[in-house]
């Protein structure tokens, strides 16, 4: 009995680790433009989807956030690089405005730092 | 539903549980005993730690995840084994689940309290914007929302009333208190042609300015802009948080297994204690005490500094103040007020101002501005002069009243005959790096006006401050070296390097930095590469555009005297930051092998609803101490001196 719960509890153990380090596949995706604007949804549910999205260089762009989440750890969305700190009520649409005229790759994350997307401008 | 509400049902319904273990010894029971518990967790369950769980699974769809994956993991752990010891006739322990739940919660909602504390100094200073503002449009004076007001708007000012944006005065004067942008207690007097800023408050005169910048363009604006970028940035210690955030939860995860292997097959534990055991190190265990530690604590101290004038950029800055040991100043309009002035005055002063004033009227050049200045602050009358006549590269001579009248540099001493007393003042004057002027009347000398870019009145307060702290500090300028030695002694600067290009200010900095990390203090665009290449750029508010863009630190007072507080106030924000993540660190490297079960042979151990004390509290703890930055005392030494 004793042996089962012994390998029964290392393979929960491997699986967490192949889980959660393994190497996954991410959502990405790319803005499309449309009357010389760019807008993107993200849903914000355990994390954002989509975790990188990709921007036009020099289109206006707007990130629509939608929390479905209840968790206070999302709560809030951080663009460091934009100086942007956006509550976001749950289940209301936020939007971000982007400024999109330098080129790069921009983390955004959640108010505790915890959950990160990644903004590319090309 | 708010975390709040999700408390007090949480709350509600684990107080009766709560009854039952402290009147238990008492031989008071609980009705209907062990179902009573299950209902009262099964509410608690699902409507308080439901979102939890929710949440949880959420992010473990994503491969993520965060806080809510071990509340949620505890707590239905606890919930579940006790459903099936209830079916099996074993010892319950549904009480863990739903206090841990109302810890948890109550943590979350202090702490939510908390953070909107630390985050609220941008909230006040856009608030101070005024609301709206009379505006004189076709002639008529008309009431309009700020954001309604274009440049060249004509706008009417009454006592007490809010500046709706920035602007020149073109009517009347004013006292204006500018405390909520400067800092500076003390009301300013303005005058037709002066400006003003927006969202600063009118004393008792009525004027009209006309608005120069409006929407996103006032300083007001930008100064918000400036404090939100710092308050979100990231400081570069914070890059070993997000490394350990990314593989907390899961690690903890495993070790809660390991936990209750190594106690249930190895040491042979019951499967109830083996179980409380791993639920404890899960519940125990906080990241967002780490993550927390760090943004709570830079929003709080940059939300401060801003209102004391003193705006820093960014956490990359306040990293790097704390290894300073130089600190370089410019000098012109640094330490120095960057227009000359007239320091001294041998002979009859007024004649010899009235004199000078008489003759360097029409001229443009700057010591003749400082002479002019200097008249009338003095009130001296001083009448037309004619015939004037220009003494090459000596002077100006003209007649004043049927005198004939001069004034000029040393080189005019060839043609008059001077005193030997006066002479004697001349080389004492020019010992002290001022720069001398002769007048003259007819062959006589009659007085000599020094002249010289004094330093501002606060230099040699923020000078000793600074080596009070232990800081070296270096002047660096394009004059000359007995020039710049003179003021240097003025005011207490240790080191002097003069005649620097301004295209050579960033090598100079450079150099220094070789000896240690080094701060710039300047203002003008030639110190701009120096603002960028030394570690800690402070520009000075009244600067240019370019100098304040390449600064980390504006001094929007100008005063000297706030460098010291910068360079404190960026390290005490950059210690709490230490302080956090060292007690967050601690907290979980000391508490998972608490709750594990480590020392349970010398008589410690966590129970699960300890573990989530614990838990709520340590987040609590951090956020509750970057909040208390707002109450540490910055140093009296700058303002006693």
């Amino acid at each position: 009995m004793k042996i089962i719960v012994l390998i029964i509890g290392l393979a929960i153990i491997a699986f967490i680790g192949w889980w959660f380090f393994g190497k996954h596949q991410v959502a990405a995706e790319s803005a499309e433009v449309t009357d010389d604007r760019q807008v993107v949804d993200v849903e914000v549910n355990g994390g954002y989807s989509p975790e990188v999205v990709v921007l036009k260089k020099g289109v206006p762009a707007t990130l629509n956030f939608t929390r479905k989440d209840s968790s206070s750890c999302l709560d809030r969305v951080v663009f460091s690089d934009f100086g942007i700190n956006k509550a976001l009520p749950q289940n209301e649409k936020q939007a971000i405005e982007i400024d999109t005229s330098h080129p790069g790759e921009f983390q955004w994350a959640c108010g505790m730092d915890m959950f990160h997307g990644k903004l590319v401008i090309k | 539903m708010t975390i709040t509400k999700r408390f007090w049902i949480s709350l509600v319904f684990s107080l009766p549980m709560l009854a039952e273990m402290i009147l238990k010894p008492f031989g008071w029971m609980m009705p209907g005993g062990e179902w009573t518990m299950f209902a009262l967790t099964t509410v608690v369950m699902v409507v308080a730690a439901g979102p939890f769980l929710k949440s949880a699974w959420a992010s473990f769809k994503k491969h993520h995840s965060n806080m809510d994956t071990l509340v949620a993991i505890g707590t239905m752990t606890a919930y579940v084994y006790s459903i099936y010891a209830m079916a099996t006739h074993q010892p319950v322990f549904f009480e863990s689940a739903a206090f841990v739940t109302t810890f948890v919660l109550l943590g979350q909602v202090f702490e939510e309290r908390m953070r909107n504390n630390a985050s609220n100094a941008v909230e006040k200073l856009v608030n101070l914007q005024a609301k709206d503002a009379e505006v004189v449009r076709d002639g008529k004076v008309v009431k309009v929302p700020v954001s309604e007001i274009v440049v060249g708007d004509v706008i009417k000012v009454r006592p007490g009333e809010k500046i709706a944006v920035d602007g020149q005065i073109v009517e009347g004067s004013s006292t204006i208190d500018e405390s909520m942008i400067t800092g500076e207690s003390m009301p300013v007097t303005k005058k037709a042609g002066d400006s003003v800023v927006g969202a600063t408050v009118n004393g008792t005169g009525t004027f009209t300015f006309k608005a120069s910048k409006v929407g996103g363009d006032t300083m007001l604006s930008q100064i918000v802009e400036l404090v939100k970028k710092a308050q979100n940035s990231h400081a570069p210690i914070q890059g070993l948080t997000d490394k350990v955030s990314e593989i907390f939860v899961p690690l903890v995860l495993m070790i809660a297994i390991l936990t209750f292997l190594v106690w249930y097959v190895f040491i042979g534990a019951s499967v109830a204690s083996s179980l409380i055991f791993a639920v404890s190190v899960v519940v125990i265990a906080c990241p967002c005490a780490l993550g927390l530690a760090t943004p709570t604590a830079l929003m709080v101290g940059t939300g401060r500094s801003a209102r004391m004038g003193i705006l820093i950029k960014n956490g990359e800055v306040l990293e790097a103040v704390n290894d300073v040991s130089t600190v370089i100043f410019d000098k012109t309009g640094t330490i120095t007020v960057g227009k000359p002035q007239v320091t001294d005055i041998v002979g009859d002063s007024d004649q010899v101002l009235a004199v000078a004033a008489s003759l360097e009227q029409s001229s443009e050049h700057p010591l003749a501005t400082a002479i002019l200045k200097k008249a009338k602050a003095a009130k001296v009358t001083f009448g037309d002069a004619k015939d004037f006549e220009a003494i090459e590269g000596k002077g100006v001579s003209a007649t004043i009243a049927g005198k004939q009248s001069f004034v000029g540099n040393d080189k005019l001493l060839d043609d008059v005959t001077v005193s030997s007393e006066m002479k004697a003042k001349m080389a004492a004057l020019q010992a002290e790096a001022k720069t001398v002027v002769f007048v003259g009347q007819g062959d006589q000398i009659i007085g000599l006006i020094a002249i010289q870019d004094a330093p501002k009145p606060t230099s040699k307060a923020a000078i000793s401050a600074l080596k009070a702290k232990g800081l070296k500090t270096v002047m660096l300028t394009g004059d000359n070296q007995a020039v710049a030695q003179a003021i240097a002694d003025q005011v207490g600067i240790d080191q002097v390097v003069a005649d620097v290009l301004p295209a050579d200010k960033a090598d100079q900095i450079k150099q220094f930095q070789q000896s240690g990390k080094v701060a710039f203090v300047g203002d003008g665009i030639n110190d701009a590469p120096a603002l960028s290449t030394a570690d800690v750029g402070i520009a000075m508010g009244s600067g240019t555009d370019i100098a304040i863009e390449s600064g980390g630190i504006v001094l929007v007072k100008n005063d000297l005297r706030d460098v010291s507080k910068a360079l404190e106030l960026s390290k005490k924000t950059f210690n709490r930051i230490k302080l956090n993540l060292f007690w967050a660190f601690v907290y979980n490297v000391l508490g998972i092998p608490v709750a594990a079960g480590v020392f349970y042979f010398i008589g410690l151990t966590l129970s699960p609803e300890l573990a989530g004390l614990a838990m709520a509290l340590s987040s609590l703890s951090v956020v509750t101490s970057s909040v208390l930055l707002n109450r540490t005392k910055i140093t009296a030494s700058a303002e006693i001196a």
